[in-house]
């Protein structure tokens, strides 16, 4: 074993039921080093942090070296006592706890300890708050706070025990900007008390910011390590899927003669003022802004779900008042959340049940029970016009090739006829591959006529996808852009301003 | 004038508006009866919903570690028949009349601890379904025959500390507020001084990170639903003594009344909180309400009505101030 190294794993395999999750990964970690592992889902990522965290353990052949100590037999308590701490996405923090409790939790865990003591469990916490110059209050329950904070008592609950190895599973994925910088910083700092980290993100750009070292996992297989400098996330985009993906821009143009959504100086208290902006049929609006910017209470203004105050909305020259989602649906509006675009199957169930599921109501006979030869005739119809291949409506979903999957999805919203559709941050936790198939979907929905509003953090995603992009700050709408005319960078520097 | 965060958090706790809301009731039962605000009264209501008192307890350590916990009446008759009629039969002494019954109770909570544990079905299923088991042996074996003839020494009970009132009333403390008390000191310790009492906490804030952390849930679980056990046990001794009857029908069946009184007092149903304080107020406020009632002669039928009145109207008030909390954290400066 290399000395520089914290922890070597040689020849790791995994199999679960028949799938290989993991075949003859070699892994090495240094010594308070940066290094990110990155790879599509079911690339073996989750996998591998688990053999690490003695979860899972590896089939006979694989060795795990941790600070030059072969270790045949690793579970969770032990490698927590080897000074391994995983943070997982969701924290696992105590959010009925205070920060202290939750920081200095092990205390509890203590053998032999049968009492507690709250001024060393206090004193634990503010102990492991000082290393990597944090300060929150103490006393304050994990629940009051924000999602930057709790990962901040993560961090340093692992501190408190004494981690050696910290991995952190998509740690930027709920975060803003501002705060993915100071999660940065923070990771900097346990670097310098010779804390080794790995990261497991998605966001390729912001791995390459902070890693020293990049490990590509590919389909249980491990591609490479790569020095971070010699990569892109181009190259590593590549690596990770095999195949050339580069998003096509758009090249669609749309109907600027019909306006199907006008929104005038429309204004609600605390949400947003005086915003006015204009959508046309095939459009795709690009909103973008920092979390807080108020885009999602505008969205769901739109949808019916947070009444405005004062202004006025027009849909085809039409002044609506929507009050409800019920009403906005009824006016042909869409609303999809965070990645509901692709989970909107119900992956078990047929093609044909898939596709006449949001509008059953229009299928049924005089009795009101479902007229199958109508569905049937409308089905057949979508699936043809769509080109979906199936060998009848009759199988289920998740049998289908991935982009067979989306053409399903694309049938289904087609069948609702939505003249708006608004798709709130659609490519959050969805990996690249997967990630192209939603832009193509949205591509299509426009060239059907539908009037898209896109809003999303991502300004490539922003720039490939949009016609047009409004930016968003503090409620108000304070820049719109067209693609062709700002690069990225200008446009990331806009939307981080102020 | 400075007041301390302490001061703060508790004027704006639950315990304090349910503390307000008590003293309100008990100042319009003061006006409006004559008899509600004498030491006789007050001293009548806490003797005899000690019992009471003591399985709230129980139940609010169950719903803090993320569970419930109905079958405990059962558990409490089953405890005091067995014990009573051991000692009418063989006699005994005060501590065999308090190690059965805590025996039984520590025993039917680790059935009830196994079957939650191992077969992950929602605690509320499992124990309905042991209440009728519990429940219902008990009712075949014994036919439901009630027992009397209790020996001598458990008819006059124990007790410390008699004194005697201005209006020559004699009182004691008597074995039910002992126990009453004792059990809150033992359960307040617990949850707040204890590492186990902690972890109780942890687990129901976060069963998922609790697996992650090590925790044993096993043994977390075996210990809240035996000790919920235990104090049904307990308070299965102390409703016996007081009536000096054992009745299989006589707790069975109040259950939702001391879910009501936890609930009340904070504790979530969804596990992860709850206070002794809280609870202690939560019995208070039925004790009293029910008591005042009375008092006005108002018909049994009734008591039930307002008891679940007053639930709808604390939880209608905690999801508002929820609401309100939620709307807070989303304002943006505009």
């Amino acid at each position: 074993m290399n000395g520089d190294n914290f922890l070597e794993l040689r020849n790791i395999s995994k199999r679960f039921h028949g799938v290989q999750a993991l075949k003859d990964v070699d892994f090495e970690l240094r010594r308070g080093e940066i290094q990110c592992i990155v790879g599509e889902n079911g690339s073996g990522k989750s996998t591998l942090i688990k053999i690490i965290s003695g979860v899972y353990t590896p089939e006979p052949g694989g060795t795990i070296t941790i600070d030059g100590v072969s270790q045949s037999d690793i579970t969770p308590a032990k490698s927590t006592h080897l000074g391994i701490q995983v943070i997982y996405q969701d924290h696992s923090l105590f959010p009925n706890l205070t920060v202290a409790e939750n920081i200095g939790i092990h205390q509890h865990l203590e053998t032999g300890r049968q009492f507690v003591n709250w001024k060393k469990l206090r004193q634990t916490a503010r102990d492991a708050m000082s290393k990597i110059d944090v300060s929150l209050d103490v006393e304050r329950l994990v629940e009051k706070l924000s999602v930057a904070d709790r990962q901040l008592v993560a961090i340093c609950r692992a501190i408190a025990a004494d981690a050696r190895l910290v991995i952190m599973d998509e740690p930027t994925s709920s975060l803003t900007r501002q705060e993915v910088d100071a999660l940065f910083k923070v990771v900097r700092d346990l670097q310098q008390k010779s804390i080794t980290i790995v990261f497991v993100s998605h966001r390729l750009n912001e791995v390459m910011e902070i890693a020293e070292r990049v490990t590509i996992l590919r389909d249980g297989l491990k591609v490479a390590t790569f020095d971070a400098k010699d990569m892109d996330d181009h190259k590593l985009g590549f690596l990770m899927t095999g195949q050339e993906i580069s998003y096509s821009a758009l090249t669609n143009g749309f109907n600027r003669e019909k306006t199907i959504l006008e929104v005038d100086r429309l204004s609600k208290k605390g949400n947003y003022r005086d915003i006015s902006f204009d959508l046309h049929e095939g459009e795709v609006l690009g909103f973008t802004g920092l979390l807080g910017s108020g885009r999602t209470e505008l969205a769901l203004s739109l949808f019916g779900m947070n009444p405005p105050e004062s202004g006025q909305i027009r849909i085809n020259g039409e002044t609506v008042h929507l009050a409800t989602n019920h009403e906005a649906i009824a006016r042909g509006i869409g609303y999809v959340p965070e990645d509901r675009l692709t989970l909107g199957l119900i992956m078990e169930q047929p093609v044909g049940g898939n596709i006449a599921l949001t509008v059953l109501k229009t299928l049924l006979t005089r009795c009101n029970l479902i007229d199958s030869g109508k569905q049937k005739a409308f089905i057949d119809q979508r699936i043809s016009d769509l080109n979906i291949r199936v060998p009848d409506a009759e199988v289920a979903v998740n049998t289908l090739s991935g982009g067979n999957q989306q053409r399903v999805v694309l049938a289904k919203w087609i069948a609702t006829h939505p003249k708006i559709l608004i798709l709130d941050a659609p490519t959050v936790g969805v990996d690249v591959a997967a990630k192209s198939g939603i832009y193509e979907i949205v591509k299509r929905l426009a060239s059907h006529g539908i009037g898209i509003i896109l809003i999303s953090d991502e300004v490539p995603e922003l720039l490939s996808n949009c016609h047009r992009i409004l930016l968003m700050r503090k409620g108000r709408l304070v820049g719109q852009y067209l693609p062709s005319e700002i690069s990225e960078k200008e446009l990331g520097q806009k939307i981080n301003e102020g | 004038m400075k007041v301390s965060t302490g001061t703060v958090r508790f004027l704006k706790s639950s315990e304090f508006y349910l503390f307000l809301v008590i003293a309100g009731l008990g100042a319009i039962l003061t006006v409006v009866t004559e008899d509600f605000f004498s030491l006789e009264n007050l001293f009548d209501v806490l003797v005899s919903y000690s019992f009471l008192g003591i399985m709230a307890v129980g139940l609010m350590v169950v719903l803090i570690s993320g569970g419930i916990d109905i079958s405990f009446t059962a558990t409490a008759t089953v405890a005091q028949y067995i014990m009573a009629s051991f000692i009418i039969q063989h006699g005994g002494g005060w501590w065999v009349a308090f190690l059965i019954p805590v025996t039984i109770g520590i025993m039917l909570g680790a059935v009830n601890a196994a079957l939650v544990y191992n077969l992950r079905v929602h605690s509320i299923i499992i124990t309905i379904a042991t209440l009728n088991v519990f429940y219902g042996v008990l009712i075949f074996v014994t036919r439901g025959k009630w027992i009397y003839n209790f020996p001598d020494w458990f008819a006059e009970g124990y007790s410390l500390f008699d004194f005697s009132a201005a209006d020559g009333t004699d009182y004691s403390f008597s074995l039910s507020i002992i126990v009453l008390l004792a059990v809150f000191a033992v359960t307040g310790f617990l949850l707040n001084r204890t590492s186990i009492g902690r972890q109780i906490y942890a687990m129901g804030g976060n069963m998922d990170a609790a697996k992650r952390m090590g925790f044993n849930l096993l043994k977390l679980h075996f210990f809240v639903y035996c000790y919920m056990g235990f104090l049904a046990g307990i308070a299965g001794l102390v409703q016996a003594q007081l009536v000096q009857t054992v009745a299989p029908n006589s707790i069975v069946g109040r259950e939702l009344e001391v879910v009501a009184a936890v609930v009340l007092g904070g504790a979530s149903l969804a596990g992860g909180a709850g206070t002794l304080l809280g609870t202690i107020l939560g019995v208070t406020l039925i004790a009293i309400m029910q008591n005042g009632l009375t008092l006005l002669g108002v018909s049994s039928y009734w008591h039930k009505i307002v008891i679940g009145m007053i639930i709808l109207i604390s939880v209608s008030i905690t999801a508002y101030n929820r609401k309100l909390e939620e709307r807070r954290h989303a304002e943006i400066d505009v």
